[in-house]
C-alpha cells in the first residue's frame, strides 16, 4: 500500500468544480510522457505560445472602460495615448449593443450608462477626433450589432484616408455566447452566426491584420458553467465560426491565428491553471490535426484570462482585492497574453476610479515585484500541473463530443440545451455557496456584521442623453435622405440574396444611416430570436 | 401561487433571476418566466395573460428607478392590483426610495436566495387566509 493508499483511508475527498477527484499526493507516474519533449513556442504549446514568453514582454494589461459619450472617450484616448499606452478596451452602452437608436423609446433610461453611446459614423468621427489610427488599437465589445460597428471603424479608417490594409485592432463579435450568457442577442442564431462569418471573410479578404472574433468562454463560466464547459463551449463556438470561414472558401491559415479567446479566472487556482494549459494543447491539435493548419500560429490559443466577477462577493468588499491578486498571478501562470481583473467593487457596481486604479497596480506589483516575468511556464514539470494538464485536455475533448451529440453548437444553442445546463450548474452552486458547502470567506466563512456603506453609484446623466438624441435628430436632418434610402435598400437585398453584408453596411454608415435603422432593415430579413425559456 | 419573474428593459444579466426561478419551482411556485428585455407593457399583458398572483422583477443594470416608476404606470393603466417586487443590483441605499413607487418589496445587492423564497411563502399564507 503507497503512502496515498493509506493516508486516503483517513483523509475526505476533494472534488474540484469540474468534479475530477484531487489525489493527496502526484508523483512522476501521475504524468504522462508527451510533456517531457514539450517546449514552449512550440506545437503544441502547453506551455506558451511564444518560446520567450514574458521574458519577452510581459503580459498585455487592458481594462475594461466605459465613457458615456464619444466625447469623453476622445478625451480618454488623448489622455491615455499621452502616457504612453495604445490600447483600449471600449464598452458601449446597452441600446448600442441592442441595435437601438438612442431616440427608441427602449433605449430611455439607458443611454450611455454602460458604456459609450453610438448612434452614426459622427459619433465615431468625435470619439476618434485628433487620434492616429494606426497607433492606437482598439477593442470594440460589442457582439449583437458587431456587423454594423466594425463597418463603422472601417468607415471611419477609410474616410479619413488610411490604408485598411495596415489596420489594426479587434472585436468581441461573439455572438454564440451571448445566447448563453450576457443576452445582447438580437438575430435568430442561424442569421446571427452568418454576420459574424461575414466579418471573418470581409476581414480575411481586406483587413488582414484586424482580429473580427473574440470567442469568450468567459461570460458563459459567469453564467454558471464549470472550467471544462466553459473551454469545451469555447472551443466549439470557435470551431462553427471556423466552419462557416472555410464553408466560403477561406483556408484555415488565412485567418485561423487572428482568432483570440476570452476566458474567465475564478475557484481552484490549480484547475484553472490546468484548465489553460490543457486547453491551450488541445486547441493546437484540433487546428492541426482536423483543420490541417500549416502555420503555428494558427495553432494558438491567444487569449485575454481575467479575474471574473462570479468569484467577488458584496461582503466585505475589500476581499476582493486579495481574490483579484490571486486572479491575477493564475493568470499569468497560465500564460495569459493580455491580463484584465474585475475590481473589488464590481460585486455591486460599476467600478469607482479608486477600485480600478487598485485593479492596474495588482497586475503592475505582479510583473515588476514578484518575478513572475523572469522564467517561462514556471509550473511546467509540477507532477500535480501536468497531471491535471493531460486530465483537462481529455475532459474538455470528452465535453466538446457531448455538443456534437446535441447536434452541434449552434444547435444546442438554438433548442437551449446549452443555456439549461449552464443554468442548472448556476442554480447549484448558488445554492451550494448560499447553504454553506462552496466555502466564500466573509460570505459564508468568517462572516460578520457590517455596517451598510452607501455605494458611490454612477447616477444617470439625463442632459447628456438629450444631447445625443439632438444630435441624432439633426444628422438625421442633415444627410441625404435619398442616398441613405438607397443604401438601406441594398442592404435589405443583400441580406435576402444572402450575400456579404459587409460592402453594403459600410456604404450606409458612411452616408450616416443610423445603427438602429440598419439593425431594422435586417430584423425585417431575418426576423428577431425567440429565447427558448429554460430554468 | 404563481410568480411571473421577468427582466425589463435591455439588460441581459440573467443569471440571478434564473437561479431565482429554479429555487421557487423546488420550493413548489408556479413560475412563469418573460425572458430577457421585456417593455413593462409586455410584462403586465404576460401577468394579465397568465392570470398570476405576483409579479418579481430583476434589474442588474443601474436603471432600478426609472424601470420601477414605469411598471407601476403601465400597472394601474392596466388596473392590475397584485402584489410586485424588485430585485437585483440594487445598492442598499435605494430601497427606500424604491419602495416608495409601490413595490411591496425590494431585494437589494446580497438578498440571499432563501430569504426571497420565504418572502414568497408567507405572501402564499397570507392569500390563503384571504
Amino acid at each position: 500500500m503507497s503512502i496515498t493508499e493509506k493516508s486516503k483511508t483517513t483523509i475526505k475527498p476533494v472534488y474540484l468544480e469540474s468534479g475530477i477527484e484531487v489525489e493527496p499526493l502526484y508523483t512522476q507516474k501521475d504524468v504522462s510522457k508527451e510533456i517531457e519533449n514539450e517546449v514552449p513556442g512550440q506545437y503544441p504549446f502547453t506551455r506558451g505560445i511564444h518560446s520567450l514568453m514574458y521574458r519577452n514582454s510581459p503580459f498585455t494589461i487592458r481594462q475594461y472602460a466605459g465613457f458615456a459619450t464619444p466625447e469623453e472617450t476622445n478625451e480618454r484616448f488623448h489622455f491615455l495615448l499621452n502616457n504612453g499606452q495604445s490600447g483600449l478596451n471600449v464598452a458601449f452602452d446597452l441600446p448600442t449593443q441592442c441595435g437601438l437608436d438612442s431616440d427608441d423609446q427602449r433605449a430611455f433610461g439607458e443611454i450611455g450608462r454602460v458604456g459609450m453611446t453610438i448612434d452614426t459614423l459622427e459619433d465615431f468621427e468625435i470619439a476618434f477626433k485628433n487620434i492616429d489610427l494606426n497607433k492606437i488599437t482598439v477593442s470594440l465589445t460589442i457582439n449583437g450589432s458587431a456587423i454594423v460597428l466594425i463597418a463603422m471603424y472601417i468607415a471611419l479608417a477609410e474616410k479619413w484616408g488610411y490604408d485598411i490594409k495596415n489596420l489594426r485592432g479587434t472585436a468581441q463579435n461573439d455572438i454564440l455566447k451571448e445566447f448563453i450568457g450576457r443576452g445582447t442577442w438580437i438575430f435568430p442564431v442561424d442569421k446571427s452566426v452568418k454576420l459574424v462569418i461575414d466579418t471573418i471573410e470581409y476581414c480575411a479578404k481586406n483587413i488582414p491584420k484586424y482580429s473580427p472574433v473574440s470567442v469568450c468562454g468567459y461570460h458563459i463560466r459567469e453564467s454558471g458553467a464549470n472550467p471544462i464547459q466553459e473551454m469545451a463551449y469555447a472551443f466549439c463556438i470557435a470551431k462553427a465560426y471556423s466552419d462557416g470561414a472555410i464553408q466560403r472558401g477561406i483556408d484555415i491559415d488565412e485567418f485561423a491565428s487572428r482568432l483570440s479567446f476570452n476566458f474567465d479566472i475564478y475557484g481552484n487556482m490549480f484547475e484553472q491553471i490546468a484548465k489553460f494549459r490543457g486547453g491551450r494543447r488541445l486547441w493546437a491539435k484540433i487546428i492541426r490535426e482536423e483543420y490541417k493548419a500549416k502555420n503555428d500560429n494558427s495553432c494558438w490559443l491567444r487569449m485575454i484570462a481575467g479575474g471574473g466577477g462570479g468569484g467577488l462577493t458584496k461582503e466585505q468588499p475589500e476581499n476582493n482585492i486579495i481574490r483579484s491578486a490571486y486572479y491575477a498571478l493564475i493568470s499569468a501562470l497560465s500564460g495569459t497574453q493580455t491580463m484584465a481583473l474585475c475590481s473589488y467593487d464590481e460585486a455591486y457596481t460599476i467600478p469607482t476610479e479608486k477600485a480600478a486604479e487598485l485593479s492596474l497596480r495588482t497586475m503592475q506589483i505582479l510583473i515588476h515585484e514578484m518575478g513572475i516575468c523572469d522564467t517561462v511556464d514556471p509550473l511546467g514539470g509540477s507532477y500535480y500541473v501536468e497531471s491535471l494538464t493531460d486530465r483537462f485536455e481529455k475532459e474538455i475533448k470528452e465535453e466538446m463530443k457531448k455538443v456534437d451529440e446535441w447536434g452541434g453548437i449552434i444547435n444546442a444553442v438554438a433548442t437551449g440545451k446549452i443555456q439549461e445546463s449552464v443554468s442548472k450548474q448556476a442554480y447549484i452552486r448558488e445554492m451550494g455557496i448560499q447553504r454553506g458547502d462552496v466555502a466564500k470567506v466573509g460570505l459564508n466563512i468568517y462572516t460578520k456584521e457590517e455596517e451598510v456603506k452607501p455605494v458611490d453609484f454612477h447616477q444617470y446623466n439625463e442632459k447628456a442623453a438629450n444631447k445625443q438624441i439632438t444630435k441624432l435628430h439633426a444628422i438625421k436632418k442633415s444627410r441625404n435622405n435619398d442616398e441613405v434610402k438607397d443604401l438601406l435598400t441594398t442592404v435589405r437585398n443583400d441580406a435576402q440574396n444572402a450575400q456579404n453584408l459587409m460592402p453594403s453596411i459600410i456604404a450606409a454608415v458612411k452616408e450616416y444611416a443610423t445603427v438602429g435603422e440598419i439593425i431594422q432593415v435586417l430584423k425585417e430579413v431575418y426576423g428577431e430570436y425567440k429565447e427558448p425559456i429554460f430554468f | 401561487m404563481k410568480i411571473l419573474l421577468s427582466k425589463p428593459g435591455l439588460d441581459g444579466h440573467d443569471v440571478g433571476v434564473k437561479v431565482l426561478a429554479h429555487a421557487l419551482k423546488d420550493a413548489g411556485f408556479e413560475v412563469v418566466y418573460t425572458g430577457l428585455r421585456k417593455s413593462p407593457e409586455e410584462i403586465i399583458k404576460m401577468a394579465i395573460d397568465n392570470k398570476v398572483d405576483v409579479i418579481g422583477l430583476s434589474i442588474l443594470s443601474g436603471t432600478h428607478a426609472i424601470i420601477t416608476q414605469r411598471i407601476k404606470d403601465v400597472m394601474i393603466a392596466n388596473k392590475l392590483h397584485i402584489p410586485w417586487v424588485v430585485g437585483g443590483n440594487i445598492p442598499t441605499q435605494d430601497v427606500e426610495t424604491l419602495l416608495k413607487l409601490g413595490p411591496n418589496a425590494v431585494f437589494p445587492t446580497g438578498t440571499k436566495v432563501d430569504e426571497v423564497v420565504s418572502y414568497f411563502k408567507n405572501l402564499s399564507a397570507t392569500n390563503n387566509k384571504q
